[in-house]
């Protein structure tokens, strides 16, 4: 995008601990795997074939989620949970930017900070994908998997009918997400910006005055 | 905090490895010197039968006497096997009844089923028991409690030579005697020969008649015909003469004369049970030998035992080496040519038109039709109202998506058209088989006459209407298990374009079964939110334009 106009002064902060980087790509990765061997499990397209697409989808599913209680440990133990507590604070800002501001070449409201990563708009969506959606997608996929020891485990109960189209709606979702977050990996101050942080962890930003308390991840409130 | 994080990487990265290689990709296909456990539990169950006995038959003085009967033979064998008559006298073998039908709806060959064959066998007894283990079973008045009246023969004799004549109620010729029907020459049997010769069945006793039931080869079930009394692996895994090379007793484990099998509503086996759970159990069912989760650990199909039967995935095809009769249509027959009645030959080589029969479609390689399946076959008698107006199922494998014991099974499904009474709303037996002189519909090809007579043997009711309808009866297919490459593949069945599965309901088949609902919203939400990415795209680039422009 074009930033030549603005008064900003860039500066270059280190965004993305090698963990961060590593688990975002290795869950892309493993998202995009489950995405394309679960639409062809669900029998939309013959691809890998039923039997190969379901082993992936199996053994991808089944890393995702030993994978995932990893991120859930780094995430409360680094404190960065902070970073997804959600707030409706200059909210409709960040909408107006999306929806106005980005086509006059207006400068983003909240550029990213070390400690703030997440604009209010990103809180709400990372909150829902990583506390609510991605969860939902994992059991309802270990339900799936464990099917024949449903009534061993007194879940006989259960409905597979219902498990799969769960697991089918929350495939839908991910793959919406996936569509707009593709899109506004572009939207940084050049279209490349945002890729290149979450590749070598540094993100050209512009200078921002302050921060304000209610962004800040740390414990210890830290003044403009 | 960086030292944290390092720690969870290496952490991380020891474990992906190990479970890097779950059981299904660490074995793609069988390695050398590894087999499925079911595998190897049923060659345990299996080796080392090498079968041997204390009594040689040619050196019994009460087979060396001089015979001119069957019964005399059979008097002889009872003379030592004092029980052995009695025995048979209680197996389905030998009544033609189920002994678990009601009393006042018996049902058997001998009683009151009703297939789309020859239909029935009242009245037509001097053919159709020509497969019996007896000896003159000719009408009604055959006494079933005449120890003599046994054919020991037929199931024990070794030479290959013994022949009952296909007209005979169950008689070999006591003079050489070519029969119409097949145009061969049957000769009287050398007693004294086939009497010693005496030893375990084979599968050349059990296919004299099993392999030809429906008065021919290949015509009724499909998965048993004559290629079985040799087949290579390739057709049976388990018969095969290059592979297991098992008799049919091997798995039709027998007690006392009871041979282990289905009859009709009674299940073959009544629970599932492997020979390392009980030692006796009939090596009826193949989780018998195979167990319950036959497969590699990890794979699968072992997850689908519950439900699907192992015949369902193993027996792809049947009548692969020979075709099977598809199709009986009784209507069209009685025409002729030149006043004569004639036959016509298919593509396959086999009678597509018979005068006496009417119409029929055989078909090779078959794929089987699948039902839920307890093990039950239910059917309706001559005495059960039926509905015309569809076509009427003969009989029908019991089972319920919800029932425990039911799993999902291949049949083998012979469609028909046969004379139902369209005023009693009753099956019909035509009274086939006769001398020229009698009211048999072989004899005069007069539909009234035969359908009047063949009640009448059978002492039911006909109003004298009748037309034909359409029945459908069914198989179990059982044998003809393939070699495991020929399996069914996973997508033949989970797939949305008319799978094997296609019909079967009361169950979620991934791949098969999606949500119209969910996909609908679902690519809605996609296509939004495509549309919308492109739309935000579009403005920025058409707003940055004018900027620089």
């Amino acid at each position: 995008m074009d930033t030549n106009n603005t008064t900003c002064k860039m500066v270059n902060i280190y965004l993305y601990t090698r963990y961060e980087r590593f688990w975002h790509w290795l869950q892309s990765a493993l998202i995009a795997i489950l995405l394309v061997t679960g639409f062809e499990a669900n029998g939309l397209y013959t691809l890998f074939g039923f039997k190969t697409a379901v082993e992936i989808h199996n053994f991808v599913g089944i890393s995702w989620l030993i994978a995932f209680a990893f991120f859930v440990f780094w995430v409360f133990t680094t404190g960065e949970w902070r970073q997804y507590v959600p707030t409706t604070k200059k909210m409709l800002e960040v909408v107006r930017y999306y929806l106005y501001g980005i086509f006059r070449g207006e400068p983003h409201p909240f550029p990213k900070r070390k400690d703030a990563k997440h604009n209010p708009l990103q809180r709400i969506v990372y909150l829902s994908l990583a506390a609510f959606l991605l969860p939902l997608q994992m059991l309802t996929g270990f339900l799936y998997w464990s099917y024949n020891s449903w009534s061993a485990w007194g879940l006989g109960w259960l409905s597979l009918k219902v498990v799969a189209a769960v697991h089918l709606a929350g495939g839908f979702a991910i793959l919406s997400f996936l569509i707009v977050h593709l899109y506004m990996i572009t939207t940084g101050h050049s279209l490349g910006a945002h890729t290149r942080a979450m590749i070598c962890g540094w993100e050209e930003v512009e200078e921002r005055e302050s921060i304000e308390d209610w962004e800040i991840k740390s414990r210890v409130k830290t003044t403009g | 905090m960086k030292r944290m994080q390092i720690a969870g990487l290496i952490f991380l990265a020891l474990w992906f490895p190990a479970f890097a290689i779950p059981p299904v990709f660490a074995n793609p296909g069988p390695a050398e010197g590894e087999q499925a456990p079911g595998r190897g539990m049923a060659q345990q169950a299996t080796k080392g039968a090498k079968r041997w006995i204390t009594a040689d038959h040619s050196k019994h003085e009460a087979l060396k006497q001089p015979f001119t009967s069957g019964p005399e033979v059979t008097k002889a064998c009872l003379s030592c096997h004092s029980e052995a008559a009695t025995q048979i006298h209680k197996t389905i073998h030998w009544t033609w009844v189920d002994p678990a039908s009601p009393k006042d709806k018996p049902m058997g060959k001998g009683a009151l089923t009703v297939n789309n064959y020859c239909v029935s066998i009242h009245g037509n007894e001097p053919r159709c028991t020509s497969c019996h283990i007896g000896y003159g079973w000719k009408d009604k008045t055959f006494d079933f409690t005449d120890a003599s009246k046994v054919d020991c023969l037929v199931c024990h004799e070794q030479t290959g030579t013994y022949k009952k004549f296909p007209a005979g109620a169950g008689n070999p010729v006591k003079e050489p005697v070519v029969f119409k029907g097949d145009g061969q020459e049957y000769l009287p049997p050398e007693w004294n020969k086939v009497a010693q010769s005496v030893g375990r069945p084979t599968r050349e006793n059990c296919g004299v008649c099993h392999f030809y039931g429906g008065g021919g080869d290949m015509v009724k079930h499909g998965d048993l015909d004559s290629s079985m009394t040799k087949p290579n692996k390739a057709l049976d895994v388990h018969m095969g003469t290059d592979g297991k090379n098992f008799d049919c007793t091997r798995c039709h484990t027998t007690t006392a004369h009871q041979v282990a099998g289905r009859i009709y509503s009674t299940p073959a086996a009544k629970e599932r049970k492997t020979l390392a759970q009980d030692d006796l159990t009939p090596r009826i069912t193949c989780e018998s030998c195979h167990t319950g989760t036959p497969h590699k650990p990890g794979v699968k199909a072992n997850d689908h035992t519950d439900k699907v039967a192992c015949q369902t995935c193993h027996i792809s095809e049947f009548a692969r080496a020979l075709p099977t009769k598809m199709r009986w249509d009784w209507s069209t027959a009685g025409k002729k040519k030149d006043g004569k009645p004639f036959k016509e030959k298919g593509p396959l080589g086999t009678p597509v038109y018979d005068t006496q029969k009417g119409n029929f479609i055989w078909e090779k390689n078959v794929k089987p039709q699948y039902f839920w399946y307890n093990g039950t076959i239910d059917a309706v008698s001559l005495k059960d109202p039926i509905d015309p107006t569809k076509p009427v199922a003969l009989n029908w494998p019991v089972g319920r998506p919800d029932d425990p014991n039911a799993r999902i099974a291949p049949f083998k499904v012979h469609s028909g058209k046969q004379p139902y009474d369209t005023v009693n709303k009753t099956m019909l037996v035509p009274h086939l088989f006769g001398p020229p002189d009698s009211d048999a519909y072989w004899a005069k090809y007069d539909w009234k006459l035969a359908l009047e007579s063949g009640m009448k043997k059978a002492g039911l009711p006909f109003s004298g209407q009748f037309d034909f309808v359409e029945t459908s009866y069914v198989f179990p297919t059982t044998h003809m298990v393939a070699p495991k490459d020929k399996s069914v593949s996973c997508n033949e069945c989970h797939t949305r374009d008319d799978g094997r599965m296609a019909n079967i309901k009361g169950v979620y088949l991934p791949g098969r079964d999606g949500n119209k609902v969910v996909e609908i919203l679902g690519w809605a939400a996609v296509l939004g939110s495509l549309a919308g990415v492109l739309l935000h795209a579009l403005g920025r680039a058409v707003s940055g334009r004018r900027k620089e422009g």
